[in-house]
């Protein structure tokens, strides 16, 4: 086997390819009416039941931890009160986006390559193909949309419950004020926090999705082939959402600089 | 009606490895064709490149004027609604039952009502022995089903090219032989163009119309099926009477000094077994491309082994056999069935003029076929 510079950016282009391919064909479906209404709730409703779960039990000890060190260090400086807002801050801005990228990549992501890797290896998708059935427009754009509800779903979650995880464990171990606790949320955290986690979330949604579709449709022989693409696409993913998680943060403290205070 | 496939100059590599160079054939329309070769030749990838599911780095291939490798998606969308390709396996979709799964071309591509695709669905999958499984998942029905399952999914529009990627693996003798009965069957109905790849030695003596040979990365040879039977050709030679002497070695090829030692070792090439003749459909009536036994041979001065176009005896009922007297002579039809490298075959019967008014012959069964002895 020769190693060979241009492979990561052919790869990369193919990857776009598939991207622009599923998107361009995906919206032309809903356009003419032949959208998978069936399939996208289909996979929604499988990758919200892998993740929901194991979102959950992520987002309370993650909320709780970060309630737990920073009402530490506010008692020190004496502003104990403010444990509520800054525990929101963190884990609405920064904790849930970063719970969602690593359950939609490591649940929704690995199921979603599976499932296509080893319909390839099956000839399913050659199939398809050959009885005049895009397999982007039928099955991959399903599951991206699908991903992308999922995860803005699973980002309100993780922020709720995260939240209350903090709240329990600030007021209930470290003696805190529940009133002064909730009051304080609007101290430091806006709504517009919210929207942009929200935003991240869709985001990660979509590349997840749409990595781990292309890895599923190009295992490299066999169902060896097709364990290699699903770890492949989870590391992917991680590294990609984490780098896109930094990048949006960036842009969103310059473009509101109220927000990096 | 069938359509022909042209295929011009094709040449195909991943990365450095040629897969094999400049192919060049024509499938005639309406006629049964076979490709052969060595595990590892690039049949099922010549097959993709029919459909467009593989490009080539060269060549063309020419359906009906379109260039399917190098033709717009929306045209390749056309042209691929003339094709029912059998994959290894069936390639059925997993999640769908078998009557789903056969239904899904109607579906998709006609606008007909529930009632004429049920009416469509069940005549395929009783044409290919599957009523009662309809509801069934393709995990949960053994591999010949499901070949079956994906060739009636195949048949379901009625297609123009057939394509058929090893239809005989992990199928035992008798159902071989009532899928090989059934391939001919239906080219008498559909007269469908059929390509079957295949490592099936006694399906590519027996049935199709053209054999093709892949060989050492280019194709050693493809033509009218006496033509390569009754060939001297070293190669073809040696894989369609499946022999161990040859240029084909356990792997791909044999070097010089094994050729050397070969011929050396005085073994004498056993002689050109008898040419089988060719499966007649069930009803009796002709092929409108069945051509009559020993014509191309005596076309081109060619003497066919002895003992060809004889079926084993006392099978089917035969009407006086109207090919060339030299190749049927009656000791040669009794010593047949005793001389080891014989092939018998399952339908007799060497005569293909249509009208035949003979007894209704027995479809392929059990029992008569034996195997050359390699």
């Amino acid at each position: 086997m020769s190693f060979s510079v241009a492979a990561p950016f052919r790869q990369s282009g193919s990857f776009f390819a598939l991207a622009i391919d599923t998107l361009v064909q995906g919206f032309r479906s809903i356009r003419h009416g032949r959208f998978q209404w069936r399939e996208m709730i289909e996979q929604a409703w499988f990758i919200a039941s892998v993740t929901i779960l194991p979102t959950m039990l992520v987002s309370i000890p993650f909320g709780a931890v970060i309630a737990l060190q920073i009402g530490n260090l506010s008692t020190q400086v004496g502003a104990q009160s403010f444990t509520g807002s800054a525990a929101v801050l963190a884990i609405v801005r920064e904790a849930s986006p970063i719970v969602v990228a690593l359950l939609i990549s490591g649940a929704g992501g690995s199921a979603i390559c599976a499932d296509l890797g080893s319909r390839k290896i099956r000839d399913e998708i050659d199939a398809m193909e050959v009885l005049g059935i895009s397999p982007l427009e039928r099955l991959v754009f399903p599951r991206v949309l699908a991903s992308i509800i999922v995860a803005v779903l699973l980002n309100g979650l993780v922020s709720v419950v995260g939240v209350m995880g903090g709240y329990a464990f600030n007021v209930l171990l470290q003696h805190g004020t529940p009133g002064a606790y909730i009051a304080s949320f609007t101290a430091l955290a806006r709504v517009s926090d919210v929207v942009v986690g929200e935003l991240k979330a869709g985001l990660f949604g979509l590349v997840a999705a749409l990595v781990a579709s292309y890895k599923g449709l190009n295992p490299k022989g066999g169902p060896k082939g097709v364990g290699d693409a699903v770890n492949q696409s989870v590391i992917i993913t991680f590294m990609l959402l984490f780098l896109i998680n930094f990048v949006i943060t960036e842009i969103y403290f310059t473009v509101d600089p109220s927000r990096s205070v | 009606m069938g359509v022909e496939v042209k295929v011009e100059g094709l040449t195909k590599s991943f990365g450095r490895q040629v897969i094999w160079e400049d192919v060049s054939l024509t499938l005639p329309k309406g006629e049964i064709s076979v490709l052969l070769g060595p595990s590892g030749t690039g049949k099922s990838v010549f097959l993709k490149h029919l459909i467009g599911l593989l490009r080539p780095d060269r060549g063309h291939v020419w359906i009906e004027g379109n260039d399917v490798p190098r033709v717009s998606e929306k045209q390749l969308y056309q042209v691929r609604k003339m094709f029912g390709v059998l994959f290894q396996d069936g390639a059925l979709f997993g999640s769908m039952s078998i009557y789903d799964n056969v239904a899904f071309p109607l579906r998709e591509h006609t606008k007909k009502g529930e009632s004429e695709i049920k009416n469509i669905v069940m005549e395929k999958l009783e044409l290919t022995g599957l009523l009662g499984a309809e509801a069934k998942l393709p995990g949960e029905i053994s591999g010949g089903m499901r070949k079956r399952a994906g060739l009636a999914r195949a048949l379901v529009l009625n297609p123009e090219i057939l394509l058929f990627d090893e239809p005989d693996s992990g199928l035992d003798p008798v159902r071989t032989a009532y899928l090989n009965q059934l391939i001919v069957d239906l080219n008498a109905q559909i007269e469908a163009t059929m390509l079957i790849v295949t490592h099936d030695i006694n399906t590519a003596r027996t049935v199709p119309d053209n054999i093709g040979l892949l060989y050492r990365r280019h194709l050693a040879m493809f033509g009218p099926r006496e033509m390569l039977l009754s060939s001297q050709e070293p190669v073809v030679r040696q894989f369609l009477n499946a022999r161990r002497q040859g240029p084909i070695g356990m792997a791909e090829e044999k070097d010089a000094a094994e050729l050397e030692a070969e011929k050396e070792s005085g073994e004498e090439l056993p002689p050109l077994p008898p040419i089988p003749p060719q499966i007649t459909p069930t009803d009796g009536s002709a092929r409108r491309t069945q051509r009559e036994p020993g014509s191309w041979l005596r076309e081109h001065g060619v003497e066919p082994p002895p003992g060809s176009f004889t079926g084993p005896e006392g099978y089917g009922e035969s009407a006086a056999p109207t090919a060339p007297p030299a190749s049927t002579t009656p000791t040669g039809r009794a010593s047949k069935s005793r001389s080891r490298s014989s092939q018998s075959e399952e339908t007799g019967d060497s005569s293909q003029n249509g009208g035949r008014s003979s007894a209704p012959r027995k479809r392929t069964a059990a029992g008569a076929r034996s195997r050359s002895a390699t």
